[in-house]
């Protein structure tokens, strides 16, 4: 039991962290808009979510500009997908 | 405790499917499509196809006025069909509180069209050959590879009725001279029947 609980992620505990995760796992890459609509939160809360979750090493993002406006592109790195496989395993464990 | 993973699986599973496939499909659309469809059919076989014997594989003489009446049809089918789709779903989109035109709606789009534009463009070129006889297989089959295509951004049901398509083709490239009554099963009857399992399925 203890083994498993270790795997848990608390970067993972809140439920827009995994959210976001979850949805970046699937897709090579999101923009902050596209998240925004499928989280359904506030720029300012999305915002420091993806910031704990880039601290973490676990999403990276890339800047860029189309028509002159800033977009950001934010994809899962590797560390963090292992991180989120390893949650979900841990979760699966506690729940047999 | 315990149901708070729970509920977080049920999130992620979500979350997933949320942001990789377009769910706000609607079954109406799928019907509507469907009779449309056999609208057409119908127009094609009393306007084009009565009397003449044009269901073959080999090359036709077809007059000025035969290409014009089937490219009518065609286009207006299609730009029916197209309008009434959209209707039914940008109606359920807002119905479930989803952005239509999303990242999510592109791709499923895209996927659709590279299978679908080739495919018809393919029958543009026979029908001016005067190979006229091939359209109703050809049409089904690149229509088949469209959804088959696209199934992976959208419900899944797609895929099998994408598959149900391509056979369809095969059968009417081989049985030819029943090419339209094939067609009008492929885009008429099984467009309503899914259409009718899909809105059954995902209402809520």
């Amino acid at each position: 039991m203890k083994e498993v609980l270790k795997d848990l992620d608390k970067a993972f505990e809140n439920k827009i962290r995994l959210g976001i995760m979850s949805a970046l796992v699937v897709n090579d890459s999101l923009d902050f808009n596209t998240l925004k609509d499928l989280l359904g939160v506030t720029d300012g809360n999305l915002a420091s979510h993806l910031k704990s979750l880039e601290k973490n090493e676990y999403i990276q993002f890339k800047k860029e500009f189309l028509d002159r406006k800033p977009h950001t592109d934010y994809s899962a790195t590797t560390k963090g997908k292992d991180a989120f496989k390893k949650h979900i395993t841990a979760i699966e464990q506690l729940l047999k | 405790m315990k149901e708070k993973y729970i509920e977080d699986l049920r999130e992620i599973k979500k979350m997933m499917n949320l942001s990789t496939r377009f769910i706000s499909l609607s079954g109406l659309s799928g019907v509507s499509i469907g009779i449309i469809a056999l609208f057409g059919v119908w127009f094609a076989d009393h306007i084009v196809f009565k009397d003449q014997n044009y269901l073959v594989a080999d090359r036709i003489e077809l007059s000025d006025k035969s290409i014009t009446h089937i490219l009518l049809i065609a286009i207006g089918t299609l730009l029916l069909s197209t309008i009434t789709a959209i209707f039914f779903t940008v109606k359920k989109s807002k119905q479930q509180n989803q952005n239509v035109w999303n990242h999510q709606t592109k791709r499923l789009l895209i996927n659709l069209f590279i299978p679908l534009i080739a495919g018809g463009l393919l029958c543009f070129i026979l029908l001016f050959k005067g190979f006229i006889g091939l359209l109703p297989p050809l049409t089904l089959m690149f229509y088949g590879l469209a959804l088959v295509n696209a199934s992976k951004y959208t419900l899944p049901e797609i895929r099998s009725l994408g598959l149900f398509e391509i056979v369809l083709g095969l059968i009417a490239v081989q049985l030819i001279d029943y090419g339209l009554f094939l067609w009008a099963f492929g885009f008429g009857i099984l467009h309503i029947a899914y259409g009718l399992f899909i809105q059954r399925k995902y209402q809520s």
